[in-house]
Parts: structure tokens; C-alpha cells; sequence
């Protein structure tokens, strides 16, 4: 009987009766065919999956990550409590040690969540891996994490969660975003001042097929992972880098997606993007699915699959691998790059706008971390909103030292309300959260 | 009248019901090496000095097609399975005579590859030169394009006495389970056939021309003409005999536990409101995991004769059994002497069950009536535990929608209903540990037959339209009609449930008291770039479990009886 190496853990959240709208891609149908497929194939009869119902999160969950504006029951549908629970669920599974691997197929994702959130962005609320993770950290002392994103669009909010954090190493691989949205994430993005180099972005050039993924996983990622000896892998897994996806420019194939999978190892995997519903999800998800359990995954393949049209040019090759040096070059060189970056007395504060084009927001930010030898930082960003929303929102982290913990608590308690709705506290090293109005 | 016949592992229960009562009930031993004499002798003697016209039907429950595949002893069938992409078909061979071909569909029912024609012929020369008679056939996603089962079917039919397609037997999604449902089907076929004609044919002989049903494992029955086609859906049927017994007395509007307790086991089922909890996804029998439909129910290995161990001093009971009670003679002390030890049952020798007792109780340095107590408050509370552990894996079944899992209600029974030997003893004490009546089903000991007789007949039905594809289908009814691109879910439901009244009426069930409801009834727009192109709608449909009308009374007057 089919026997599963790994047992696998397997939480399924289609969410058949929720839709950003009508037409979105973000619809009720997106995981119908993977369902079908998965079904039909019996996966979840093997020796070894195991299919597990999803809880949800609590409102203390999403809150240490994120700060919600005006509060959490304002950005989030009943929806994202479940996906972030299937998450959750799914980690606790793994940390429980009930499953040796995990994979949340749920939805809506949630990778382009900022920390401060005033709305929807790239089809995205909140960040359901963040919210995972740090309920992880808190509840079983997981320390060093890694979260390789494999989804063709840069995860800009899981990089702005963990740019000023050097425990958790979180490497994006995607399309360029000169050409993709959400146009971020080049190969010098590397981090704050207080982590520089655990952040990794690796952006690809359209047309990027099965070799130049695979030859990144393995001559790029998985050297940094031996580096950074993570206790906990995270695989944010879209699927839009399908050669079929529609609304991406890239020549991955399901093949390749499991291979990828069996070579990553990730403890964890979290569905992400992947808008190709008939054509790629049902077949990528069944690779992946049998890749984390350690079965064969060599007979899953697209109908319209041709491996001739899909071969890599030489050139995009040859730069590929040159991008994959350049990433190298400054993950070796991380010390010498956080030291340069320290040189500039203002490199502990950006200035940013940040666009939610799902609800249609602006949102500028000004942040302010400590530049702090001992720890990663206190964090204060004051951020505005043109829906009218101004907030200042502080972090600390759990591991802040005694100066940057009263930092901290200076900021929220000397927060002038006469120019902020709202003032939140994110004190870590508690476990709480606390908010104050005028 | 009707007669109610279930054959179990040691004892063969046989009612005969009136419109106003029973009439009469016999207990036969069941001689396993024999079913057949078995089954003749309990109609024989249930019908023994009876107007055999005024017998309407027999609904027989037998362990025949159950003990052939469990104790692997099928006859060789031949198996053609065409998988295409995905997981290799080879992980899922039935036995020797199974051939892979080439022939491939996608999850909408669109050809991927065609069936290679040479390959299916080749099959069939290597399966025809082995003397093969029967065979299967089954393709992934058939369910929602049966044409290359059927193609395969028609090359191959004139070379074999009978060919199975595995689209015939459900309507669910599961490529490995089809295959092994069609075997199984194509396995027990012929067995199944020859015993039920030969019960026929003697019955006749015997000048008793009653019409045969049979009982299946989701609480159903189905004429003996229809079962020719789905000899399996006859194995496991035992249990559900049990739970049909149950369902005339079970509270209508909450939560309830049946358990079967028995000699050697205990099976437990949930009765919601009356009606019995479905499996999930089908029976597990042997090797073999199915698309057979069945009630949910579990067996534990705690029973009135289950022996008792000790561990960290305190009583463990069961799984094993190694003969009778010490009490009839038996050679190890058992949860039936603590029982009649405590003077909850008059039957048996109570001093040798106070003697086993006390042989226990020396291990516990207690007195044999302490003894007695913990011994039988562990099995109740063993048995006790193991239902809540069901309940716990029923609660966690997963659901996919966001009104399910914010809504989702939990289960937990309020009431408790036991039948089996020795139900009346048993009650008593999980009355004290269980917070809810408890209470026992009338005549619990022939209940099981009674079950039988009074179920109703069933089936279920799934139809699928692609709007796009503009095509309604509803594998196994061979039906595929093509429909308009604005067919509505309204539609659909409606021609599903014509479509499952006229199943229900072929497999025999009465047309004044067909209670159908609908189980799923999904619909997704399908967007293709920014247009809707089309909808998906998935409708399942089913005759719920339950008993037939014009006998609930019969129960009522069973229950005043006592």
C-alpha cells in the first residue's frame, strides 16, 4: 500500500463560498479543480497524509504581527481568520511533531501584508505565514526561521514584517519587478540596519523556466539556508509562476514546482498565489503535495505540458546565474554591507508610500528603528492613510534590550494624540498589545 | 407480513413483522462453512406453519460477499484501468490479471489521450487466454466523462460474460477507491449471484415465492435484481442491520449513540434526529478502501465475553476473547460474570462467576463483588471513551466553506440507545456514568432483524453540469444530456432528484414514501479572463437511511409490549 516517507499534514480551506468579487481572480472556483484533482487521485487516502480541519486565529494572534487600523474587524473577513488558522493549525501540527511536514492549501493568502495594515493589497489582508510564525515563536520558543517565498510576486509585506529582524531569514524569489508587480524586491534590498543580509530577494527574468528555479534552489537558496541553520522552514508557495498563469510572465512547470518542493525540504509550505485554476493548481498542488510526503511525483504532469517549448534560452540562463552571484556575493558579504549601511547616521529611517490597489489606498509611512548593536530594534512607524487614518504604531521585540524596550514605551506613552487617531503598542517581550485614542 | 433475517458471526436472528406486531422471531447458530444452509433453515423455520401469501418480501442481511473478500477468497477477475497523468496506477493492482492502458481525461471530463485501442485488445487476448470471465473497468475522472470506460467496455464485451465499469458504482471523486470498488464488484459477482438464485429456487421449491431484498451497509435495502449489478454494495451489511433496529425508538429531534454490544465487540453508530450518520467517504474492508457507501460506525473489541487484563492495577477489557463467560463454563473471567456477580442478570451459573470474580479480585486484593464492580464500570467506561473518541474525529471532519466552519455545530449525543445480548445489564451501569437516558431498544435481541426488515429502500445519486461544456451528467444512471448554457442550480437540482426517484423506483422502493433530500448543491461561476464562460454545478442527492411506513407502528406496539 502507498506509504508516505514524511507524514504530511494537510490543511485544505478552499473557502468555496468567499470571493474578492465576482470576477477577481481571488474567486470561490480558484481551488474547485485542485480539489477534484486531489480527490481523484486519493491523496488523502495515503498511508500518512493527513488532512486536519483548520481553526482559527484570535484576535491576539493577528495583532502580533500587525497593526490593523482601525482595528482588526475592520481589514479582515471571516475568511482570513480561517486561512490564517489553516496556517496556524498547520504549524502547530508540525511543532506538535503530530506531522513531520505541513501544507496550508488555503485561501484568500496573505504575503503582500504589511506589519501596518489599512486595507487589501495584492488580493492580501493579512500575512498568514507572520501570523503563524510568531504564534509558533511565542507557543514552542522556535527561534530561527527561514521563509523561502516562491511566489511570482515579490512578498513585500512578509519583507516589511521581517526587514529589521535578523533571526528570521526570508528570501524571495520572483518576477522582476520592473515588470511585475508589485514592482519591488531587487537584489540590493537586503534588509535593515539591524538585518542587514536576512533579507534575500531574488528576482528573475520573464521566461524564467524549470532550470533557472531549480538552479537557484539549489546553488543559491539552499547554500544560505546551510548558512543560516533555521529551526523552522517556511515555504510560501504560489503557483503563479506557471507557464499557464495569467497574469504572470514565467515558464515554471507543475514538474518543476515538486521538484523544487523535494529539494527545499520546507517544514512547512502556505499557498499563496497561483490564478492558472484549471490548467496549473490542480497539478502543482498534487506535485507539491507528494513531494513533502516523499512519494513519486514523476507521473504528474500538465495535459498541455511540452517540455521543448518550455526549455530555458541560453542567454536568460547565463543571467540567471549571474543575478544568483550577485545575491551570493552579498550574502557573504553581509557584515561588511550592514557596516556601510550604518555609516549613514539616517539609515534608521524610511520614508515610504505604500499603495493597497485591491481597496484602492495610499498610505505613507515614516519609520524609525534604533540602530542597536544588541538587539533588533525598537520600531516606530506613523502612518497615514487618504482614507483619513493617521496612527503611530510602535514595536518591540521580544528580544529588545533594556534601551530599546523604553524607547519603545516612551513612544506610545508620549505619543501626541492631537495628531494621531490612534496609537498602538506592540510590546513583544509581554505579549501584549495595547491602543490608545484622543 | 415481512421477514427480517441477519446472519452474524455466531448467531443467525430471523423476525417475522406484521402490520400490527411481530409475529415471531427465531436464533439459529450460523454455520459459517455453510451460509446457505443457514439461511434456508432461518426462513424455514421463521416461516415455519405461515400462509406463505401473506409474506410480502425477506430483506436478508448475510456475511457472504464480507467473509469471501475478508478472508481473500475471490475468484481471479480481470481489472482494465486507464490512469493517465498523476500517480502511477500500478500502486493501486487489484491481483495478477491487471492491465494499465494508455487513455487519459482532465478534471472536467476532456480527453487528454485517447484510449489506446491496441493496448485494450492486447488486455483483453492475455485476460481471455487466462480463462478470465469477468472483468473491470475503470478510468480516472470516468465520473465525469464515462465515455473511455464505456469504449474500453464495448471493445472487450463479446469476449466476456460480464464487464463492469467503475462509473456505475458512484458518483465520487477517488481514481484508487473506483478501482478497488470495481473489483470488488466484478470479484463477488458471480458468488453473489449462484447463492441468492439457489436461495431463490429453493424457497420456491419449498412453494415460498417471496420477493428477495438486501440489505446494504448504509441502512438501505435494494431488490435482488439490483444488486446483480452491485454484488458489493451487499458486504458489511451487519452493522447497519443493528442501527435500522435502533432508529424506530431513537429520540427525533437530538443527538443519539447507538451501541451493539455483543460477545466479543461493541459497535457504535450516531443517530442525528433519527437518522443515521453516513461515512464520509465509503467502506474499508480488508486491503481495500471503497466508494461504497456506508453508515458511520465503529467497532471496539469490548464485549460481554471480552477477557480482562491488568495494567498499573487496573482492569483493561478486552480486545481478545477466548471463549464463553465463566459463568457458561468459559475459561477466563469476563465482563458477563462481573455482571451476573453484581446480580444485574439471573442467566448462568452465578456462583462460578462469583468465583471468577474473586479469582480477579485476589490481583486487586479485593472481594469479588468489588471485583465485579470496577471490572464492569472499565468496560462501560472503556466503551464510553471510545464513542467520545468517534464523536471528537466526526467533529474534526473538515468542511470547505467559510457559512460551514463559522457555523459548524458540534455533535454530542444526549442520548444513548443499546441493543445486543446483554444491553439490559449494560444500560444499567452507563446509566450511572453517562450523563443522559439510557435507554434499551425493545426485543434488542433480534432488533438487528427487525432493522432489517423495516428499512427502507436507498440510493444516492450525483449530478454534474458544465455549462460551458454545456453537458449535465450523472455517472452510473448512463446519463449525459446536453443542456443549455443557462441551465440554473434550481434546474439541476430538480433533474436530480427525477433522476434518483427513478433509481430508487428500479432498486424497489415504494413511491408514496420516497424521502429524498438534497446533500450538496454547489454552483461556481467559471471566468475565463474577465467573462463568466459558464457555471459548474455539483448536485448530490440521496434516499435517506430510514424505515418504511405503515410498520413504524409495529415498533410502537414492540415498545408497549414491554
Amino acid at each position: 500500500m502507498l506509504k508516505a516517507k514524511h507524514k504530511t499534514g494537510l490543511v485544505f480551506f478552499p473557502a468555496f463560498d468567499w470571493a474578492i468579487s465576482p470576477t477577481h481572480p481571488e474567486r470561490e472556483e480558484r481551488l474547485l479543480y485542485t480539489q477534484d484533482q486531489v480527490f481523484e487521485e486519493g491523496i488523502l487516502d495515503i498511508d500518512g497524509v493527513i488532512e486536519i480541519k483548520p481553526d482559527l486565529v484570535t484576535i491576539r494572534d493577528v495583532q502580533r504581527v500587525h497593526f490593523c487600523v482601525p482595528d482588526p474587524w475592520a481589514v479582515m473577513t471571516e475568511s482570513h481568520f480561517i486561512s490564517a488558522g489553516g496556517a496556524k493549525t498547520i504549524g502547530m501540527a508540525v511543532a506538535e511533531g503530530k506531522v513531520e511536514k505541513g501544507f496550508a492549501l488555503v485561501r484568500p493568502p496573505g504575503h503582500h501584508a504589511c506589519r501596518v495594515v489599512h486595507g487589501a493589497r495584492g488580493f492580501c489582508n493579512v500575512n498568514i505565514e507572520a501570523i503563524m510564525i510568531e504564534y509558533l515563536r511565542r507557543a514552542y520558543g522556535i527561534d530561527k526561521v527561514a521563509i523561502v517565498d516562491t511566489d511570482c510576486h515579490h512578498g513585500d509585506g512578509s519583507q516589511d514584517i521581517y526587514w529589521h529582524d535578523p533571526d528570521t531569514l526570508f528570501i524571495s524569489i520572483h518576477q522582476d519587478g520592473r515588470t511585475l508587480y508589485p514592482g519591488t524586491g531587487f537584489v540590493n534590498d537586503m534588509g535593515g540596519p539591524n538585518a542587514v543580509g536576512t533579507t534575500v530577494n531574488i528576482p528573475l527574468p520573464p521566461h524564467t523556466g524549470d532550470e533557472g528555479f531549480l538552479h537557484v534552489i539549489k546553488d543559491v537558496v539552499l547554500p544560505i539556508l546551510e548558512d543560516f541553520q533555521p529551526d523552522l522552514v517556511v515555504n510560501s508557495a504560489g503557483q503563479d509562476n506557471h507557464y499557464s498563469d495569467p497574469i504572470t510572465n514565467m515558464n515554471f512547470s507543475a514538474r518543476g514546482y515538486a521538484e523544487l518542493t523535494a529539494m527545499l525540504r520546507a517544514d512547512i509550505a502556505v499557498l499563496e498565489g497561483g490564478y492558472s485554476i484549471e490548467g496549473a493548481l490542480p497539478y502543482v498542488n498534487a506535485g507539491i503535495i507528494l513531494a513533502m510526503a516523499g512519494l513519486d511525483y514523476s507521473n504528474v504532469r500538465e495535459p498541455d505540458y511540452d517540455p521543448q517549448k518550455m526549455r530555458q534560452d541560453q542567454n536568460l540562463s547565463a543571467r540567471i546565474r549571474e543575478i544568483g552571484s550577485l545575491v551570493l556575493e552579498n550574502w557573504r558579504n553581509r557584515r561588511l554591507n550592514s557596516a556601510h549601511m550604518r555609516i549613514n547616521k539616517d539609515c534608521g529611517r524610511r520614508r515610504r508610500r505604500i499603495f493597497y490597489d485591491t481597496d484602492n489606498i495610499f498610505e505613507t509611512q515614516e519609520e524609525t528603528i534604533i540602530v542597536c548593536d544588541n538587539c533588533p530594534g525598537a520600531l516606530r512607524i506613523d502612518s497615514s492613510s487618504d482614507a483619513g487614518n493617521r496612527i503611530l504604531a510602535v514595536h518591540i521585540p521580544a528580544k529588545a534590550c533594556d534601551n530599546c524596550r523604553r524607547q519603545g514605551l516612551q513612544w506610545y506613552e508620549q505619543a501626541d494624540m492631537e495628531r494621531f487617531g490612534q496609537a498602538f503598542l506592540q510590546d513583544r517581550q509581554a505579549d501584549e498589545f495595547k491602543e490608545k485614542r484622543p | 407480513m415481512i421477514i427480517g433475517l441477519d446472519v452474524g458471526g455466531t448467531h443467525t436472528d430471523a423476525v417475522l413483522l406484521g402490520k400490527s406486531g411481530p409475529v415471531k422471531q427465531v436464533k439459529i447458530p450460523t454455520d459459517s462453512s455453510d451460509l446457505f444452509r443457514t439461511v434456508l433453515a432461518g426462513l424455514e423455520s421463521i416461516t415455519e406453519g405461515i400462509d406463505p401469501r401473506r409474506v410480502r418480501r425477506a430483506v436478508l442481511s448475510t456475511t457472504l460477499t464480507t467473509n469471501m473478500i475478508i478472508q481473500d477468497k475471490v475468484p481471479p477477475v480481470g481489472m482494465i484501468v486507464a490512469g493517465g497523468p498523476g500517480l502511477d496506477p500500478e500502486l493501486f493492482r487489484t491481483g495478477d490479471h491487471y492491465h494499465i492502458v494508455a487513455g487519459a481525461l482532465d478534471h472536467r471530463g476532456r480527453e487528454i489521450t485517447p484510449v489506446d485501442r491496441g493496448q485494450v485488445r492486447e488486455a483483453a487476448r492475455s485476460l481471455a487466454r487466462r480463462g478470465i470471465t469477468q472483468v473491470g473497468v475503470a478510468t480516472k475522472f470516468s465520473v465525469r466523462n464515462p465515455e473511455h470506460e464505456l469504449a474500453i467496455a464495448e471493445m472487450i464485451r463479446d469476449r466476456f460474460e460480464n464487464v463492469f465499469c467503475g462509473h456505475q458504482f458512484s458518483g465520487h471523486l477517488n481514481f484508487p477507491r473506483r478501482i478497488a470498488t470495481t473489483y470488488l464488484n466484478t470479484a463477488v459477482y458471480s458468488v453473489h449471484k449462484d447463492f441468492f438464485e439457489a436461495v431463490r429456487k429453493s424457497l420456491a421449491a419449498k412453494g415460498l415465492n417471496v420477493p428477495i431484498r438486501i440489505l446494504k451497509p448504509d441502512g438501505g435495502n435494494m431488490s435482488f435484481e439490483a444488486s446483480i449489478g452491485h454484488p458489493a454494495q451487499t458486504i458489511l451489511s451487519g452493522p447497519s442491520a443493528s442501527v435500522m433496529g435502533a432508529v424506530a425508538f431513537a429520540p427525533k429531534d437530538a443527538v443519539c449513540l447507538v451501541l451493539d454490544i455483543g460477545g466479543t465487540t461493541t459497535d457504535m453508530a450516531i443517530l442525528i434526529d433519527g437518522v443515521p450518520l453516513l461515512a464520509p467517504r465509503g467502506i474499508r474492508i480488508g486491503p481495500y478502501k471503497t466508494l461504497i457507501r456506508s453508515l458511520l460506525t465503529e467497532s471496539i473489541g469490548v464485549g460481554g465475553d471480552s477477557v480482562i487484563r491488568i495494567r498499573d492495577g487496573k482492569p483493561i477489557i478486552g480486545p481478545r476473547r477466548a471463549g464463553t463467560a465463566m459463568a457458561f463454563g468459559g475459561p477466563e473471567p469476563t465482563p458477563t460474570d462481573a455482571f451476573i456477580t453484581l446480580g444485574l442478570s439471573k442467566e448462568g451459573d452465578a456462583k462460578k462467576a462469583r468465583r471468577a470474580m474473586a479469582q480477579l479480585g485476589r490481583k486487586f486484593g479485593l472481594e469479588a463483588d468489588d471485583t465485579a464492580d470496577i471490572v464492569f464500570t472499565a468496560a462501560c467506561r472503556q466503551i464510553l471513551d471510545s464513542a467520545a473518541a468517534m464523536v471528537d474525529r466526526i467533529n474534526s471532519k473538515p468542511v470547505y466553506t467559510v457559512h460551514e466552519l463559522w457555523e459548524g455545530q458540534q455533535i454530542r449525543p444526549a442520548h444513548i440507545l443499546v441493543l445486543g445480548g446483554p444491553a439490559p445489564c449494560f444500560a444499567k451501569k452507563l446509566e450511572e456514568l453517562f450523563d443522559g437516558p439510557v435507554s434499551v431498544v425493545p426485543r434488542w435481541q433480534v432488533a438487528n432483524a427487525i432493522g432489517c426488515a423495516l428499512a427502507r429502500t436507498t440510493s444516492e445519486l450525483t449530478l454534474f453540469v458544465d455549462t460551458a461544456l454545456g453537458v449535465a451528467t450523472a455517472p452510473g444512471e448512463h446519463f449525459t444530456r446536453d443542456i443549455a448554457h443557462d441551465f440554473t442550480k434550481q434546474q439541476a437540482i430538480e433533474l436530480a432528484l427525477e433522476l434518483l426517484r427513478e433509481k430508487a423506483l428500479r432498486r424497489g422502493a415504494n413511491p408514496d414514501h420516497l424521502e429524498m433530500e438534497v446533500v450538496e448543491a454547489s454552483q461556481f461561476n467559471m471566468v475565463r479572463g474577465f467573462t463568466t464562460t459558464g457555471k459548474n454545478i455539483r448536485i448530490k442527492v440521496q434516499v435517506k437511511p430510514g424505515l418504511i411506513h405503515g410498520y413504524d407502528p409495529v415498533s410502537e406496539t414492540m415498545t408497549n409490549d414491554l
